[in-house]
């Protein structure tokens, strides 16, 4: 495999209130990976994906992404908790967003970003408001204007949580099918066991107060994974192995809840 | 009775209720007609008021001599309109200019605001009653000081609109665009300006009226006589030679004037924020 596409190497985040929010963080992904960070608020998952991402600095330690062959604008795509729309702009432009500061013309642009909202089921709604446009859709177009451009890597700061069960199963078929299209790295911040599981290779299990990587878990259920394996008892087991080993991470900070 | 219909615009057009629409037109007709009724009716109650116990007109004029006064002295009174028209709209303008230009230096640097906010501050604070014989004396002509009066009443509320509506924009948002790597300018034109609008229209609405005032208690101020004045001026020339009808006729055209101002401003706030605004949508009920 060669070297990790994203490297983590001790890294520390202290907040300027005086809080420990990551301590010590050593990980590495490989291209292709599709691993959650799963923990309990507080916890400093999505302290280390916005550090990832470069939107947060870090206090100690080093972040490094192998650089790309230069294919794309941007390697990195973000997808926030909320679906993070500009209300004033149509589906179409807040897709465009990310070639339109690029530099690139809407004229020359509008091809890709009709085939990302294509691929995410939106083509009818190009024109449409954002206010027009249930929960889920909202977060079906913020993930459009991620893909938009062709990114390598796609960064998932809990986007479903706040999305209704059957939305959300939805979706997760979506980004496994977005992933394995475009070959892409994924990782997915999540407070759920069983939606970690059913997403990932691998499961990194962090535990709070100070936030650190708790357990490594590899989820080596087969692929393709479609509703059928929600049913299946090899998906109840690994969801009993990583909720065991979030349950411990919770003992061990004797946090109450 | 069925619950409001959702924003999900994935079902389309839902059949709808004929009885909704139907109410919801009687209630649109209601929203015009039962402000004009009231209005009719206080006019007509003072009209029949006046005549029916014989109230001098140099007390109060019935509106119909109100009306009567308003043609004869139309011309003469046209040109003091336009003279208040044209004070209003250059101090909004420049109110607007400098308010959203202060604005954005404002909000690009903290220590630039807090350096000038005290002087901000201390011209909002202070009347402009109390400030305008100074102005007066140093202004090189009555109009430009009139016009550096009224601009006074209208620039604060655009300036902090302005400031407030640059800061407003969604943290996400303002995170994706440092994801993109987004230029300043892009930053500005891209996400803060249009954050800012809905801010920007309120303190126009109401900076728009504060223009007006602005323009009309400077005049009063400065007592200004002659040809090239505005209508406070007739109003205070009518009150000299007791011409109380003429003083109702000028005050209708004030009025007038600021509801025109409101009713333009607001209208622009729909236009520029009817599609996407919460202070601006409609909702369907």
């Amino acid at each position: 495999m060669g070297r990790p596409l994203i490297r983590m190497d001790r890294v520390r985040k202290w907040f300027g209130e005086g809080t420990l929010a990551v301590d010590d963080m050593t990980m590495a992904i490989d291209e292709g990976e599709f691993v959650s960070f799963l923990g309990p608020s507080g916890c400093g998952k999505s302290t280390a994906l916005r550090m990832i991402a470069g939107l947060l600095p870090v206090t100690a330690g080093t972040i490094g992404i192998e650089p790309g062959a230069g294919r794309t604008e941007h390697d990195l795509g973000f997808v926030f908790q909320e679906p993070t729309l500009m209300p004033w702009a149509t589906a179409f432009d807040n897709v465009y967003l990310p070639l339109r500061v690029a530099g690139v013309g809407r004229a020359e642009a509008a091809p890709r970003v009709d085939a990302a909202l294509a691929e995410v089921g939106l083509s009818r709604f190009a024109g449409a408001w954002p206010r027009q446009l249930s929960g889920g859709m909202k977060m079906r177009v913020s993930i459009a204007r991620a893909m938009v451009t062709r990114p390598r890597i796609l960064l998932m700061d809990e986007p479903f949580a706040a999305l209704d069960e059957m939305t959300r199963m939805k979706l997760n078929n979506d980004v496994l099918r977005l992933w394995a299209e475009h070959g892409l790295t994924v990782i997915f911040v999540t407070h759920s066991v069983f939606e970690s599981v059913y997403l990932s290779t691998r499961v990194l299990v962090m535990a709070a107060r100070p936030g650190r990587v708790a357990a490594d878990l590899a989820i080596a259920s087969p692929w393709p994974r479609d509703d059928g394996f929600r049913n299946a008892p090899d998906y109840a087991a690994q969801c009993r192995m990583v909720s065991d080993a979030l349950k411990s991470t919770l003992d061990d900070a004797r946090i109450d809840h | 009775m069925t619950p409001a219909s959702t924003t999900d615009a994935a079902a389309g057009e839902a059949p709808v209720n004929r009885e909704a629409e139907a109410r919801a037109r009687r209630e649109r007709v209601l929203s015009w007609a039962m402000p004009a009724a009231t209005m009719i009716a206080a006019i007509a109650l003072w009209e029949w008021w006046v005549r029916a116990y014989d109230i001098p007109h140099y007390l109060i004029p019935a509106p119909s001599r109100i009306l009567a006064t308003l043609v004869a002295d139309g011309p003469s009174l046209a040109g003091s309109a336009w003279f208040t028209v044209r004070l209003t709209i250059m101090a909004l303008a420049l109110a607007v200019v400098g308010g959203v230009t202060l604005g954005a230096v404002f909000a690009l640097s903290r220590p630039i605001e807090m350096s000038l906010f005290p002087f901000a501050v201390i011209l909002q604070v202070t009347p402009v009653v109390a400030i305008a014989p100074l102005i007066l004396i140093y202004a090189q002509s009555t109009f430009a000081a009139l016009l550096i009066c009224a601009w006074i009443v209208a620039f604060f509320p655009i300036l902090s609109g302005t400031v407030v509506g640059l800061r407003s924009a969604d943290h996400n948002l303002r995170d994706l665009f440092t994801l993109y790597r987004a230029t300043p300018w892009q930053r500005l034109r891209y996400l803060l300006a249009p954050s800012a609008l809905p801010f920007f229209m309120a303190s126009l609405k109401v900076a728009g009226g504060l223009s007006l005032i602005g323009a009309v208690v400077a005049e009063f101020v400065a007592g200004t006589t002659g040809r090239n004045t505005g209508l406070a001026s007739r109003i205070i020339e009518s009150s000299y030679r007791n011409e109380i009808p003429r003083m109702f006729a000028a005050l209708v055209l004030v009025s007038a004037l600021g509801i025109a101002i409101f009713a333009l401003t607001a209208w622009a706030s729909r236009r520029v924020l009817g599609h996407w605004h919460e202070s601006e949508i409609r909702r369907e009920t």
